[in-house]
């Protein structure tokens, strides 16, 4: 019993594989390689169609989009803000000045290369020095908060210099942003 | 039998007979490891073996034993013998008439014997007697009164008072560790308070890992802590007990408040507090609230630190450019800088307990590593070397050194070291750890 159904499965087998080889060869033949133009033409450029812009202005998406950055970077102990810093901040304030509802959190962060306390401390300094300087720009103190989290929460893992770059920064956190 | 003096609740101090005054037995507690005394610790006997909550109390006598044998060992300046090298039980009787060839014959200088014994009242008592084998004289004899459950403090004190009697110098072994334990990737850690043993037992989590904590620090009364929590992303400053797991914040700081330690006396904690991008040092009476300036040099003055007598302070500042320690009297004045190597930084300064050292994380070439000078900068000593070994703690008796040790690349463990600088051992956690800091010795 069991070996006539098996024998009945492996010829059904064998039949519907001679099926396919049958039908493989009524299909039609492959078109031909389509020759190279000696003059490649440019791929068309579409119509630029007007997309609706999904960033709701006001938001944090916006703020990214319009600032570039949330974030500023330091050299090592210092916390003194380089030209770029200046420039991003300055971005961030003139973003700030339009959306008065928002306020910002500037969290100061340190690298690993520094002890618990002092780094604490330190990260609290470049939490004010971005600070500062939003504030010079225009910002209304009473919309500013600082808070540091030393060498507690790195941005990015690893004891590489790269990763201590990464690391050393002030990050503006907006809170009442509208929602995207 | 006569009673030396009642050790808080659970703990009762008793002498047994009268030590031996006159010794020549002795361990020179500045030689390290290089020569660390025999020394052999058979399982304590029992009177008669009774069932106790903590086990029965023959079984006890070998746990108190290897509590023992572990803590002089980790001491660096004993050498405990393989007890399979004994040649005999110490029954009842040899406990306190112990047959000195015996024990002569495999190397043992000293010989610590004791017995556990249970009372009526539900308590057990464990003897404790330490020989000179070769002058055959007992150097200790002490008996502590407990619950059972509290077996391992009297096997702790037992240590202590051998450690003290051959050394010179109290002990360190009933004593607790808090310290940060630590789980999970960098970018997003998670840090709990723990409490343990010295020698890791009755390890315990004090808090739960929903807030970021720091830095913890007992009071001198041992059942207080402060540490630093980021509760509702305030930084601020606490204070834990620890039997009863009730929590305060200390002040009402508008800005981050952070790097707290107690006062000697246990009224006052001495802090930092960050405003506008400037950290200076306050103190706040503990009761009153009260809150005094001490420094206003523009930049980072943090990591506070009392001397033992409460008159002076030890801290770190970066007001002359770099971190480097400093030291100023108690309410402020005459602030000096101490540390002045090789354009090196300094940090996390610690006033030993003796008074006469204070230990730090030196920062230069690449290395952070533990090190120890007099109060006035000088006899700068370095302990440790590694890639990053930071926060100094002092045990009890000022002789051994806690620390943490960061792995390259993430993750932290604890590790201490002698006065020496050669006995460097890791210490035990569940997890990984950070910042601990060693209590006063119990009563």
């Amino acid at each position: 019993m069991k070996s006539a159904l098996t024998r009945s499965f492996a010829i059904g087998l064998l039949l519907s594989a001679a099926a396919c080889a049958k039908n493989e060869e009524e299909l039609p033949p492959p078109p031909p390689p389509q020759q190279p133009t000696a003059t490649p033409t440019p791929a068309p450029t579409p119509t630029p169609t007007p997309v609706r812009d999904t960033v709701v202005p006001g938001s944090e998406e916006d703020f990214m989009r319009q600032v570039g950055s949330d974030r500023v970077f330091f050299a090592f102990d210092s916390s003194s803000l380089d030209a770029e810093a200046q420039d991003t901040l300055r971005r961030q304030a003139e973003w700030l000045k339009q959306y008065t509802n928002v306020t910002v959190t500037i969290e100061g962060h340190a690298d690993e290369r520094g002890t618990r306390e002092y780094n604490l401390a330190l990260g609290e300094r470049r939490a004010n020095a971005a600070a500062t300087y939003l504030q010079q720009q225009g910002v209304a103190p009473s919309r500013i908060s600082t808070i540091s989290y030393g060498k507690e929460r790195p941005a990015v893992e690893g004891s590489t210099e790269a990763a201590y770059a990464q690391n050393r920064r002030a990050v503006t956190v907006l809170s009442g942003a509208a929602a995207s | 039998m006569s009673i030396l003096k009642s050790l808080g609740a659970c703990l009762l101090a008793l002498v047994l007979g009268t030590a031996a005054a006159a010794q020549n037995l002795s361990v020179d507690i500045n030689q390290g490891v290089s020569r660390p005394l025999p020394i052999a610790i058979p399982d304590f006997a029992t009177p008669s073996s009774a069932s106790t909550p903590a086990g029965d109390t023959a079984a006890l006598g070998g746990d108190v034993a290897e509590v023992i044998t572990n803590d002089l060992e980790s001491s660096g300046l004993f050498r405990p013998i393989d007890p399979l090298a004994f040649t005999t039980d110490v029954a009842m009787a040899d406990v306190t008439a112990p047959s000195y060839p015996n024990w002569r014959t495999i190397g043992a200088q000293a010989l610590v014997t004791g017995f556990v014994e249970a009372r009526e009242d539900g308590s057990i008592t464990v003897g404790c007697y330490l020989y000179d084998v070769f002058s055959q004289q007992a150097l200790v004899r002490q008996g502590f009164n407990t619950q059972p459950r509290a077996w391992r403090r009297a096997a702790h004190k037992c240590a202590d008072a051998v450690y003290s009697r051959l050394t010179g110098e109290t002990g360190y072994f009933d004593s607790r560790i808090v310290y940060v334990s630590e789980t999970g990737p960098a970018t997003a850690r998670i840090k709990r308070l723990a409490i343990m043993d010295q020698d890791g037992a009755n390890h315990r989590f004090l808090t739960n890992g929903q807030n970021l904590v720091l830095t913890p620090r007992f009071a001198p009364n041992r059942d207080t802590l402060t540490y630093l929590s980021y509760a509702q992303n305030r930084p601020r400053i606490y204070l834990y007990d620890v039997e009863t797991g009730q929590q305060r914040l200390v002040g009402d700081f508008p800005n981050m408040s952070f790097a707290p330690r107690f006062s000697p006396d246990g009224n006052t904690l001495v802090f930092s507090q960050a405003r506008a991008g400037n950290t200076d040092i306050y103190t706040i009476d503990v009761s009153s609230g009260s809150v005094t300036r001490l420094t206003s040099a523009p930049g980072i003055d943090t990591a506070p630190s009392y001397s033992p007598d409460g008159r002076r302070i030890t801290f770190e500042s970066d007001r002359g450019g770099s971190q480097q320690i400093y030291v100023m009297n108690a309410d402020g004045s005459d602030q000096r800088r101490i540390s002045f190597g090789d354009g090196a930084r300094y940090g996390t300064p610690v006033w030993s307990p003796r008074g006469d050292l204070i230990a730090f994380t030196k920062i230069g070439g690449g290395r952070f590593r533990i090190g120890v000078m007099r109060p006035d900068g000088s006899g700068e000593r370095l302990l440790t070397e590694s890639w990053a070994d930071e926060g100094p703690t002092w045990s009890p008796n000022g002789r051994v050194i806690m620390f943490f040790r960061s792995r390259r690349g993430g993750g932290a463990d604890l590790y201490s070291i002698d006065l020496t600088g050669v006995n460097e051992r890791r210490v035990r956690t569940p997890l990984d750890g950070s910042d601990p800091a060693w209590s006063p010795l119990r009563p």
